[in-house]
């Protein structure tokens, strides 16, 4: 080894081996989600290119192109979705900007109020929805005995139903995001436009909305890919009227066994997935918006 | 009302110009809050049908839920997997987030994205997936099973708010620990673990609440006597309205309102020191 | 704690390099023992990364690091018994003051009696004795600086490592710290490598001073000869303030505008040359001195700054150039005005000329 190389073999050895040794930290993670996860989730997927007979084809995904019935899948699950989305915009910018101008600490106290039910259990909410809405549930009881109407209201067991569920479920996921994109905004910004002349109005749409559309675009991709996989919510609420993809996929499964027409339509919904949210990590920093379970 | 005619904003307008700004937020904050609270009182009713306010009270419900042994035993399940989730996950999560944040290697990033994923997969896909492969491994109904997906689930949770953690926390101080002659695992567990402990416990009460509501994957891999008490539930779901649900709902309610509250006070400590 | 053992380092061809950038360009350093050596440069030069090497918390490409006679270069931090102060001190916020000094005593097994001894000791000597039960969060920043070094220094280390630790404190503190810290070296005399950006701090508290710049050691030396005799153009300009004029080689030596140069000491480059010039080793004549260098210039700004005046002046081929006197009421009241043209000494022993880049 030459002189003024001293030692440069063993520097590198050692700088690898200490590598190696933090990366391996993140091992057990690896394997575990390697082996729960990626390979379960992989072997379903080529389960997907074999035909019933066990040759490999594209026949579940031609049936999926062929048969109305799974375009109508598809068709509601991107209207729930983007109803979802459109309705929690509407509910959860308004209190999102109120949050936002609120001092700290009443922000941080009303913050518990959308992180309660962001915490508490999906299943108890669908039930509670379920307790609320019924023929025979507190609404519907209250409607008629204040004679606000007489028959009572089909709320739950449709669309509707699945709709206010799920956009119980997803406001936080909107609100979070946004929140703290408008608390981030300079009221300076807002402050220069009243002195420059703007009326309230004015100041608000053309400097203070703009300003938060990142937040409230980063928070309505996220809702509306998480409502792509949902499958409590409709298949309580929804009551066999609103078949999503999960649905169909658990059907496909538990009823008929099919594990073929599952698994392709398994990875149609994990490539849409996964590919928007792809699309929506380049255009919004994704980190602080997740931390939700499943649902 | 001399407050409603006070300037809200720096553009003058005033309190009194966006009561109806005030009276929708509050509206979507009841939307929010009331009708998971409204189960409370709703499980203490003593009639058969569920109704609000209830006309008389009692605990038939809670008496009901504990004397079946099908709802205790689901019960038991659910806290027996959600504490070895918790076990599992907590450590698992950390060192991945700690080797991850340390390693400069060039695959960390993919890796750590991968980590994550679990988050966004449908999960029903994760729950089929994980059944056709605990099938052939005969792992479905156990609760190692259940243990094994709910870990996998929470993990990406700890990695998150510990990264978060790490990236907050001074490095420096490591160093000085080490340069003071402390190895490098023992500068993590004297000086960096106690600095990043309420992030650790947070992230540990965040798995335990994962495992403890998790519907889908219990739904396809746990059954039998492992039955867990959201696939009870959920099956119970469809068939009736049984105010027993109610009484486990007020239950539920209960233990993830003493964790959250747990962890937000563990996140003021944090803030305080 | 009483004066104890040091150790010279030696640093040989060490080399680190980021991508393409090279942070070390194969630096060969010697510190002596018991020398308090600064490595200054500006943010970039390299400074911090030969710090974090010696350390161990930077493993460079390749190169040898002794520690007297022992190679310690693939030794890992924690078993190269060096003290370390941080540029933010990084106390550890969940111990208390004595806790963060006893830290390093504790892993190093000492006696329970031993160890609540020598926190005492290292406090006074930091002249924060009785300080031991504070929270790091109840000091103010030199109280912390000196806790760190307290800690620093407790296990008696041979060599110890400080990276910019005055920086965060404002001036007045960071003087009087400077003074503090110079004496305590005199006192405990261990090998002490000290990084700063600050020049002024470096001519203050060092032996010797390293001057590094684009990963390379430009200049080694004790601070005056490094000020008076700077080996090239980026020395004299990082240290102190200064103006080039080109001066080329001629038969009698160099010269600029025509005029032969005076020298002290024939200087050793040649060819085309630069002229240093400080302005406050420049003085403006009342009348021509043939035993200086002079050269004429019209006044510009005259800029009272205090405790000197600082007159800028343009040479007749344009070059700007300062010129700085003390302030006193006699120089103030004959002090030129703008558009004045005036004659400059410089004398010959402040005459340096260096070779040009």
């Amino acid at each position: 080894m030459p002189a003024e190389r001293a030692n440069a073999d063993g520097l590198r050895r050692d700088a690898l081996r200490e590598r190696l040794a933090l990366f391996g930290l993140g091992s057990p993670a690896l394997l575990l989600v390697l082996v729960v996860m990626v390979l379960p989730v992989g072997w379903l997927f080529s389960l997907s290119f074999l035909s019933d007979e066990g040759a490999l084809s594209l026949e579940h995904y031609r049936r999926m192109l062929e048969q109305p019935s799974y375009a109508r899948i598809f068709v509601t699950t991107f209207q729930v979705s983007a109803l979802t989305t459109g309705i929690c915009i509407a509910l959860g910018y308004p209190l999102a900007y109120v949050l936002s101008q609120l001092p700290r600490r009443a922000a941080n106290l009303c913050m518990i109020g959308v992180l309660l039910p962001f915490w508490t259990s999906l299943l108890v909410r669908t039930y509670a929805w379920l307790v609320l809405l019924q023929r025979q549930g507190v609404i519907n009881g209250w409607g008629i005995e204040l004679g606000l109407w007489s028959e009572p209201l089909p709320l739950v067991h449709n669309l509707a139903g699945t709709l206010i569920g799920m956009v119980h479920i997803m406001l936080p996921f909107l609100i979070l995001p946004l929140y703290g994109t408008m608390r981030a905004i300079d009221r300076d910004y807002v402050k220069a436009a009243a002195n420059l002349g703007a009326g309230p109005v004015r100041a608000f749409w053309q400097v203070f909305f703009p300003l938060s559309l990142p937040g409230l675009f980063g928070g309505a991709l996220i809702v509306f890919i998480l409502c792509l996989g949902f499958y409590v919510t409709p298949a309580v609420l929804g009551g066999g009227r609103v078949i999503m993809v999960s649905n169909r996929i658990a059907t496909d499964i538990e009823l008929f066994f099919n594990w073929g027409a599952a698994s392709a339509l398994g990875v149609v919904l994990l490539v849409l997935t996964l590919g928007l949210l792809y699309a929506a990590a380049r255009l919004v920093r994704l980190d602080g918006v997740l931390g939700g379970h499943g649902t | 009302m001399s407050w409603l005619s006070r300037p809200a904003t720096e553009t003058q307008i005033t309190h009194g110009g966006r009561l109806w700004l005030y009276a929708v937020a509050a509206l979507v904050m009841i939307f929010l809050v009331v009708p998971t609270l409204i189960v409370v009182p709703m499980s203490f009713s003593d009639s058969q049908y569920l109704e609000f306010p209830p006309r008389r009270w009692s605990l038939r419900w809670y008496a009901n839920y504990a004397g079946s042994t099908e709802w205790v035993q689901a019960t038991f399940t659910s806290l027996k997997a959600a504490f070895l989730t918790m076990l599992v996950a907590t450590p698992l999560g950390t060192m991945a987030a700690y080797g991850l944040f340390a390693s400069r290697l060039r695959w960390v990033r993919p890796v750590y994205v991968l980590l994550v994923t679990p988050i966004v997969v449908p999960v029903i896909l994760v729950g089929i997936g994980v059944f056709y492969a605990y099938a052939k491994l005969k792992l479905v109904n156990t609760l190692l099973g259940i243990v094994l997906a709910h870990t996998m689930l929470a993990v990406p949770l700890v990695l998150l708010i510990v990264t978060s953690a790490l990236k907050s926390y001074d490095m420096n101080q490591e160093m000085v620990a080490r340069s003071l002659g402390a190895s490098r695992p023992r500068a993590f567990f004297k000086v960096t673990l106690p600095q990043i402990r309420f992030a650790v416990a947070t992230g540990a009460i965040l798995s335990f609440l994962t495992s403890f509501d998790e519907v889908i994957v219990a739904l396809f891999v746990s059954g039998g006597a492992n039955s867990t008490l959201t696939r009870s539930m959920f099956n119970a779901l469809r068939d009736q309205i049984d105010p027993t649900i109610a009484a486990i709902s007020t239950i539920m309610i209960v233990v993830t309102t003493v964790l959250l509250a747990l962890a937000q006070a563990l996140g003021r400590q944090r803030q305080g020191s | 704690m009483a004066r104890g053992a040091s150790l010279p380092i030696t640093i040989r061809q060490v080399t680190k390099g980021y991508g393409k950038v090279l942070a070390l360009d194969r630096v060969d350093l010697d510190v002596r023992s018991g020398e308090f050596l600064t490595l200054l440069g500006p943010s970039g030069s390299g400074k911090t990364t030969l710090l974090m090497v010696l350390a161990g918390f930077t493993r460079p490409d390749h190169g040898s690091l002794l520690f007297g006679e022992e190679e310690v270069i693939r030794r890992p931090p924690h078993k190269r018994d060096v003290g370390m102060v941080f540029q933010n001190y990084a106390l550890f916020p969940h111990m208390d003051v004595a806790a963060n000094i006893a830290f390093p005593l504790k892993l190093r097994g000492t006696p329970r009696a031993d160890v609540a001894r020598r926190v005492e000791q290292a406090l006074e000597l930091v002249q924060l004795g009785g300080y031991g039960a504070r929270r790091v969060d109840q000091l103010s920043g030199g109280q912390r600086q000196r806790v760190a070094l307290a800690r620093a220094i407790v296990f008696e280390p041979r060599i110890l490592l400080m990276d910019e630790p005055l920086s965060a404190l404002d001036k007045q503190l960071r003087e009087h710290m400077q003074i503090e810290l110079r004496r305590l070296h005199d006192r405990l005399g261990m090998t002490t490598v000290y990084v700063t950006h600050d020049q002024r701090e470096a001519l203050t508290m060092s032996d010797r001073i390293a001057v590094i710049n684009g990963g390379r050691i430009m200049q080694v030396d004790a601070p005056r000869p490094l000020y008076e005799r700077p080996a090239n153009r980026f020395v004299a300009e990082f240290i102190g303030e200064s103006t080039f004029l080109p001066v080329a080689a001629s038969a009698g030596g160099f010269a600029h505008a025509g005029r032969v140069l005076k020298v002290a000491a024939p200087p050793a480059a040649t060819g085309r040359c630069l002229l240093m010039l400080r302005p406050e080793r420049l003085r403006i004549l009342a009348a021509p001195d043939d035993a200086l260098n002079m050269l004429t210039a019209r006044v510009e700004d005259v800029v009272y700054q205090g405790d000197s005046v600082l007159v800028q002046a343009v040479l007749p081929d344009g070059c700007r150039i300062g010129v700085r006197a003390v302030s006193t009421a006699a120089a103030m009241a004959t002090v030129a005005r703008p558009g004045d043209t005036v004659t400059l000494g410089l004398a010959p022993e402040d005459t340096v000329i260096l070779g040009e880049g």
